[in-house]
């Protein structure tokens, strides 16, 4: 799907929406002059800002990856802090430098690492209310690479496959924000959860990440040992397709070196050892087969902090039983 | 059938051929256990992706797999319309000691399987090649495969879905809608279907 489509197919969905709303509040519109639409003007997106939802897990057979926010509890946190079902589109900021403008009043929440926020200019805690024609600031997140901004309403961009997440690896989903890109907001469903201190995701100093063997263990010298032995640091060339470790080469057992697998399924935190020995742990973009073996897998609920992990931060494994 | 595990709530069954990849796959989307997420065939491997918990049933279905006597995919055939005029005709002809007339004749001859997608979105691996037509990758891979290419490698032919990169011998083209995410069946190929190519001017 090309840009152009995708924003025109917004677009139109958007003018649709408009007509709807003003032809059910006709009746409330007190000065006919004043036309607000439900959309928020991108104005800076930062290093790389994405929408994303839950992505469209189900689809690996088609050879669609399941995409959807690295950082899953800290995704669906924001969407309940603004009223929204926990699957609404919201955005996946790296790095922030982000600034919005609301076109309509609306409830935004900000959450992930500690993310400085800010409205026309002052500095604000987040979950906040934003009135038409406000701007929205973030800063440079500290202790994580991503904040996840939800919006009251959710953001409405057409759907590829069930899901508005944008896969980085296959392309599938809307293009990475651009300044002037207008987004159509839902309407909002439920009522914001009120709170006054929320608990940032910080990434620790040193990473320890769960594993269990398999399903290529056996491709491996002592698997076991060589991963609680090994040290490793999260390497710059990381991303939403995985995070790339450098640091001890995993040896193969000497029968296996040089071999090559028939490419088979991978599941999301899996853990590729390509020829040089230098491991991959898989995050939501990953490619739906590989023809590395696969030494282990990190369960789920370790994998939202690789997400946010910074390039840099060292990382162990533990391996579990 | 060996069972591998992959993580908590996931088994990658290896087996020995792409007949048997088709009897495990074919049977678990049988079965419709309401918990799995994934299914993913590959060319020896059936993954199984589940919700939580709900590993213990898959096992137990997987015991029930006959690798031999399984029924075989009844499925549509899907034909698609080729235009056999790839750069690569020529060099698959050559290659296959053949003229390219008898090389569109074999290949819009013969019925295939899709046997799984991966790659891309909507990139069915096909199964059912012709012997001559089975050959290598080119040498060194385009850096830009057109999209609709009809394309051979190894034991397997596919026509890609959008422009990527590749290195498959090219030998048509087709206008065939392969993948549009927002079609309620947005891959025009799925593991099991039964296909054809028909040779159009």
């Amino acid at each position: 799907m090309t840009r152009e489509s995708s924003l025109q197919n917004a677009r139109v969905e958007r003018s649709e929406h408009e007509s709807r709303t003003l032809r059910t509040r006709e009746s409330y519109v007190q000065d006919p002059r004043v036309q607000h639409s439900r959309t928020l003007t991108v104005l800076r997106t930062g290093p790389q800002t994405l929408i994303q939802d839950l992505g469209r897990p189900g689809n690996a057979h088609l050879g669609v990856p399941p995409s959807g926010a690295l950082d899953v509890p800290s995704f669906t946190l924001a969407n309940r802090l603004v009223g929204n079902p926990e699957d609404a589109a919201g955005l996946e900021v790296l790095l922030g430098g982000l600034s919005l403008r609301a076109d309509t009043s609306c409830t935004i929440a900000v959450t992930g690492p500690t993310t400085p926020t800010w409205v026309n200019g002052v500095l604000r805690d987040s979950p906040l209310h934003l009135a038409a024609g406000d701007t929205l600031t973030l800063g440079t997140p500290r202790g994580g690479l991503r904040s996840y901004v939800a919006v009251s309403g959710g953001i409405t961009v057409p759907a590829d496959l069930g899901s508005r997440s944008t896969d980085l690896l296959s392309g599938l989903g809307p293009a990475p924000l651009q300044p002037d890109d207008e987004l159509p907001l839902g309407d909002p469903t439920g009522v914001p959860v009120g709170v006054d201190v929320l608990v940032p995701v910080q990434v620790p100093d040193e990473l320890i990440v769960p594993v269990f063997l398999g399903p290529r263990d056996d491709w491996f010298d002592n698997p076991t040992r060589q991963l609680s032995a090994g040290r490793w640091t999260v390497s710059d060339r990381s991303n939403r397709v995985g995070i790339r470790l450098t640091g001890t080469a995993l040896d193969r057992v000497s029968c296996r070196v040089g071999q090559e697998l028939p490419s088979e399924g991978l599941i999301t935190g899996a853990v590729q050892v390509p020829a040089d020995g230098s491991p991959v742990v898989f995050l939501a973009d990953h490619p739906t087969t590989g023809g590395y073996p696969v030494i282990g897998v990190v369960p789920e609920d370790a994998l939202p902090l690789l997400g946010q992990a910074i390039p840099g931060t060292p990382l162990r494994f533990a391996p579990q039983p | 059938m060996q069972l591998r595990r992959c993580g908590t709530h996931a088994v990658l069954v290896e087996v020995d051929s792409l007949g048997e990849v088709e009897a495990v796959r074919a049977a678990v989307e049988a079965a419709e256990l309401p918990d799995v997420v994934e299914l993913v065939p590959a060319a020896r491997t059936v993954l199984i992706v589940t919700r939580p918990g709900a590993m213990q049933a898959v096992r137990k279905m997987l015991t029930t797999v006959d690798l031999v006597h399984h029924p075989g995919t009844v499925s549509d055939e899907v034909v698609i319309p080729v235009r056999y005029d790839g750069p690569d005709l020529d060099l698959v002809a050559e290659t296959a000691g053949l003229t390219t007339a008898e090389v569109v004749d074999l290949h819009a001859g013969a019925t295939y399987q899709v046997a799984f997608c991966g790659f891309a979105p909507g990139f069915a691996y096909l199964t059912g090649l012709p012997e001559p037509l089975r050959q290598p990758r080119l040498d060194s891979p385009r850096t830009k495969v057109p999209a609709g290419s009809v394309a051979v490698a190894g034991e397997y032919t596919a026509a890609y879905p959008r422009a990527t990169p590749g290195g498959w011998r090219l030998i048509g083209r087709t206008d065939a809608p392969l993948f549009d995410p927002r079609r309620p069946t947005p891959a025009l190929l799925t593991p099991g279907h039964r296909v054809r190519f028909e040779a159009t001017p």
